[in-house]
């Protein structure tokens, strides 16, 4: 899409050209790998291989005594120095009023290893091989012992116990919602539909592996990070506060270019601590990249749930109420927000855009002998949309309406807004008729059963899928997040430094790792300020330069952070007029700003911005007594509710009888974000969480054997989704504008992933429904769909 | 990487004496096996004995009946090849589908056919083709050379030189590719000689091994149907968590009527 030329474009609305890609793109992007520190050292982590197993002695001498090696730590060592162990940072309380069981999560293990990966032992050495070599001459005692992979087992009797003080495996049960309400409900419906369904354990596989500097400076004790985080002030306030103790102005935490994170950034990992405590023990720099093996042990995986629920109708298909019972995997350790996922930002989504009135989900999160598992784009949202759209369509066959058709019953009608559903959350607005309307015209939903037929002639099974979604995201405001467990604020945070001669420094606390906020964040600035997009620079991801932000994350940074830009706009104009007024000799009241343009209303007496800017800061006709100079005004954001984006995807999609392949032949997106900022930009954010969606739903997949042994640990057998597998999408947009904070926005950088599994599901049920109704999980591979095939075909059964 | 030797001899005779007095040296040829098995420190060679500047080794030939081609000719010059392209359509087709062009521009014939990898494309080609390799010391049938999962009857001083391939009257190659790694599920390579139709498979067993009932029906009628109902035992096939062993013999038949139906 190209750019407006016409002046005063490049405001909010215009596809402006991203102002990162061209470093990007050249090479020339500055991520923390191609950081190299004076007289830095390597560190290589050596980790465990076995999935469960006491940790014994530890004998180093060798390794020491091997080439280039400096030092080597033990979580023994970290202990004695009084390293904290990694926080949590969602506190929830389980249905008994208790918190959850939180066990120690040492930076280096200590006493046991619970997963293949876990990190025993840290080598320093003049080079990463030198560690890497003297890493395999470190005898480790341990004792294997058997593992509890999958969560459903793992809180069955005679299960491998991860944790001693966690009974069953389990870090908590929660519930939330109206039991009596939905069984009631039940107790006199006339139709209930019921599903079983997996949503399946994924690996990021950010395109730029984590990597970590730590730095101390000896005569200052300042310490630094750098670290491939989304989100640095929050590492500078967990590793600072909880793990190595340092007050924050002696630590600065800096993120440079980060090439993808998907949630996979977030946390504080253990090498982010242990590089920064490592680097004042051997007095240089300690530097670690992860390789991409290693990446598939040690970064937090995504989503791992196991559910069972039910939907109750009256005759007509209306929801009377819904039930929901899952089981969610945390993995051996508790991520930063690992505890929030299946609970906060997924079971408060189960109203999804219907008007079910009675709703109760349960909740059991289980610790077993794999990588921790966290946020992954979507976090939570995906799992309820997953659920309930692959419900709702089995609801559709049970009451035999059309899926569409069932869905529009119980739509939440658009003059219902505020509307506050039975599971916490109150939307502000939506219109899901439109959306799925706009996605139905444009699939051609009126002529695919010939297009079926047509298909069958082929060979081929067409089929055809809806998801209506909705999410909440722009995370999150502070004081509803703090009830719900969360144990920081979630405000935004925006300072906008007006330059002498008129150009703009904007210093964000969120963090882009891809979603081009120099670009739209300064079109924010742009807009309203009359400037050009070109004058202005974003900076972020540096904590001594940002004033305390909370990152980039929850599809929060134009929600949150941009409304922190808008107010912190704001107080610029705001001085701008008494400058303005001062030097036209008028009063306040009377000036106008537009355009760059601070004018005396209804005359043609005016000033620019840049000479308001060049005032301010050489103040000689100036209200010196009532008013400071300068022009740089910082605003925090806190905001009043989440943002509610929500749409309608539709997929349509071909299986290969003697293959099982399926072939997506076309993908509809019509999504509700709210005003959009740069149209370029979120199309570019729908294609990218669509794809991760298409490839959860038929490609992706974390494999533990029952050893706990990671059998997916490579792309040789984990499965990314290529751009051949995907097809041209059809995106649009539908406007509803965010009633709560000023710019009017929803969020759009996950939705992708929220609507897509669903769709792409519902679509592979649809395409073999001639052959039953047949239970399929994700991911619909080519082998799964085939035996399914075969062994639904009575000619081919008999082979 | 673990620490090794580099060598870089000017002969085949230089080679043949580096590899005989190393510890326990490699062959190098397009390394795109073996760098990434050395990357992920699951070998460790003393020596690595590059082929590379040996020269004539590179060369691709189309005499009447005959395609031969150097041990070291890459898998795109191979796919590019007219002359093999119009003698031998199905095994400039398998060349320049291998991989990806990264891997088609390192890739070499004899570094392939030497690793006999299960899921190779090649092997196919030379078993169906009826192929004769030559080696350093003497000349082996394709049936002789690939012995079993990453085996050939190579000896460990002993390199392939060039691969020569009888002009068949038709051929073509199919393969369902491993969604994740791309390799071969199944390939199945259809040659349709004046000594009759020979079909050989990659990707589905050990090594790559011949389909006999297939090869009399399509004596009989060299068409995809001659095929209908035929399948082969999954019993001695390969199975992991892409592909069980029951899929892989279905999906040999599957490939075998598509290559088929390319050239009936």
């Amino acid at each position: 899409m190209p750019d407006d030329g016409a002046p005063g474009a490049g405001g909010i609305g215009a596809a402006v050209r991203r102002k990162e890609d061209f470093r990007f793109l050249t090479g020339q992007g500055h991520y923390t790998d191609d950081i190299n520190r004076p007289g830095q050292a390597h560190a290589y982590l050596l980790r465990s291989p076995h999935a469960h197993a006491t940790l014994g002695a530890i004998d180093s001498s060798k390794a020491l005594a091997a080439p280039g090696v400096i030092a080597i730590f033990t979580g023994a060592d970290l202990a004695a120095s009084g390293v904290g162990g990694l926080p949590c940072g969602w506190l929830i309380t389980d249905k008994h009023g208790k918190p959850m069981v939180e066990p120690p999560h040492p930076v280096l293990a200590q006493g046991k290893v619970r997963h293949v990966g876990d990190p025993v032992a840290i080598i320093i050495a003049e080079t990463r091989d030198e560690a890497k070599d003297a890493a395999e001459l470190i005898e480790v005692a341990y004792g294997v012992l058997p593992a509890a992979v999958e969560a459903t087992d793992a809180i069955k009797p005679g299960a491998a116990q991860l944790f001693d003080e966690a009974p069953a495996n389990t870090c908590y049960e929660w519930e939330i919602g109206d039991k009596a309400a939905v069984d009631a409900a039940f107790a006199k419906a006339k139709l209930v539909a019921k599903l079983d369904l997996i949503n399946n354990r994924l690996v990021a596989n950010p395109m730029e592996p984590r990597a970590a500097i730590g730095e101390y400076d000896s005569g200052s004790g300042d310490y630094t990070l750098y670290t491939t985080s989304q989100n640095p002030h929050v590492i500078r306030l967990l590793m600072g506060a909880f793990v190595l103790h340092l007050p924050e102005h002696k630590l600065r935490v800096v993120a440079p270019d980060v090439g993808g994170g998907f949630g996979s950034k977030i946390y504080h990992y253990a090498e982010e601590a242990i590089v920064t405590w490592a680097s004042a023990k051997v007095k240089r720099p300690v530097k670690w990249t992860s390789d991409r093996s290693e990446a598939f042990i040690s970064d937090a995986q995504g989503r791992d749930h196991a559910s069972h629920a039910e939907l109750a109708m009256d005759e007509n298909g209306k929801f009377l109420g819904l039930r929901v019972d899952t089981v969610a995997n945390m993995g051996a350790y508790l991520s930063t927000f690992a505890p929030a996922i299946p609970t906060i930002l997924y079971a408060t989504l189960l109203a999804g855009t219907y008007t079910t009135p009675a709703i109760h989900a349960q909740v059991r999160a289980v610790f077993t002998n794999t990588v921790p598992v966290d946020a992954y784009r979507g976090a939570g949202r995906p799992e309820a949309t997953y659920l309930l759209e692959r419900l709702v369509d089995v609801a559709a066959r049970v009451a035999k309406l059309d899926p569409a058709e069932i869905r529009r019953r119980n739509f939440i009608p658009t003059d219902a807004y505020p509307y506050q559903t039975p599971v916490a959350l109150q939307y502000d607005s939506g219109d899901y008729f439109k959306t799925l309307e706009m996605a139905l015209k444009t699939a051609d939903r009126d002529g695919f059963e010939a297009r079926r037929a047509e298909a069958a002639t082929r060979g081929k099974l067409r089929g055809m899928g809806i998801a209506t979604y909705i999410e909440a995201c722009g995370i999150a405001p502070s004081a509803v997040a703090g009830a719900l467990g969360a144990r920081a604020g979630l405000y935004e945070t925006a300072e906008v430094r007006v330059h002498p001669t008129g150009s703009v420094t904007l210093f964000t606390g969120t963090h882009s790792h891809g979603q081009g906020h120099e670009t739209t964040m300064a079109q924010l600035v742009a807009s309203g300020l009359g400037v050009s997009v070109d004058s202005v620079e974003v900076v972020h991801g540096d904590t001594s330069k940002i004033p305390f932000g909370m990152g980039t994350y929850g599809s929060r940074s134009l929600a949150v952070g941009g409304s922190a830009v808008m107010k912190a706009i704001d107080k610029v104009v705001a001085k701008g007029r008494k400058i303005a007024a001062h030097l036209l000799e008028a009063a306040e009241a009377d000036i106008e700003f537009a355009d760059g343009t601070f004018r005396v209303s209804g005359t043609d007496r005016t000033k620019s911005f840049a000479e308001i800017a060049f005032t301010a800061y050489v103040p000689h006709n100036y209200p010196i007594e009532t008013l400071e100079p300068g022009l740089d005004e910082t605003a925090f954001y806190d905001p009043k509710n989440f943002t509610y984006p929500s749409g309608a995807h539709v997929a349509e999609i071909e299986i290969d009888r003697e293959t099982g392949v399926v072939e997506i032949v076309k993908f509809t997106a019509a999504d509700d974000f709210g005003r959009i900022v740069n149209p370029m930009i979120v199309e570019g954010q729908v294609h990218g969480g669509l794809a991760q969606g298409i490839g959860q739903a038929l490609y992706e997949s974390a494999v533990y054997d029952k050893d706990g042994q990671l059998l997916t640990g490579s792309f040789m057998d984990y499965c990314m989704p290529r751009a051949a597998n995907l097809p041209m999408f059809d995106v649009a947009t539908n406007v509803t504008l965010c009633t709560h904070n000023p710019l009017g926005v929803k969020g759009c950088g996950e939705a992708g992933a929220i609507g897509a599994p669903a769709a792409i599901m519902n679509a592979v049920a649809d395409a073999l429904s001639p052959l039953g109704d047949i239970r399929v999980d994700m991911p619909a591979t080519a082998a799964k769909l085939w035996q399914i095939i075969h062994s639904h075909t009575p000619a081919e059964a008999a082979e | 990487m673990y620490e090794f030797n580099y060598q870089a001899p000017a002969s085949l005779a230089d080679a043949t004496k580096a590899i005989a007095a190393a510890e326990d040296g490699k062959l190098l040829a397009g390394g795109m096996t073996l760098v990434p098995t050395l990357k992920q420190r699951l070998a460790r060679p003393s020596d690595l004995i590059d082929l590379g500047k040996i020269a004539d080794l590179k060369t691709i030939k189309v005499d009447a009946g005959t395609v031969t081609i150097g041990a070291m000719a890459t898998h795109a010059s191979v796919g590019a090849d007219a002359g093999v392209k119009k003698a031998i359509p199905g095994l400039a087709w398998l060349a320049g589908n291998i991989g990806d062009p990264a891997v088609r521009h390192r890739g070499t014939l004899g570094g392939s056919i030497s690793n006999n990898d299960p899921a190779a494309d090649y092997p196919a080609a030379l078993l169906a083709l009826g192929a004769t390799i030559t080696t350093t010391k003497r000349q082996l049938s394709a049936a002789d050379f690939f012995v079993g999962m990453f085996e050939t009857a190579l000896e460990l001083d002993e390199i392939v030189t060039a691969v020569s391939f009888p002009i068949p009257e038709k051929s073509a190659y199919q393969k369902f590719r491993n969604p994740a790694s791309r390799y071969a599920v199944v390939g199945v390579f259809v040659a349709k000689t004046a000594a009759g139709v020979r079909v050989a498979v990659t990707g589905a067993g050990p090594s790559v091994f011949r389909v006999p009932e297939f090869e009399a029906a399509l004596d009989k009628s060299f068409t995809a149907s001659a095929l209908d109902g035929l399948t082969i035992d999954a019993g001695d096939l390969n199975a992991d968590i892409h592909a069980s062993a029951e899929y892989r013999a279905h999906l040999v038949t599957v490939f075998a009527k598509r290559a088929v139906a390319e050239i009936s």
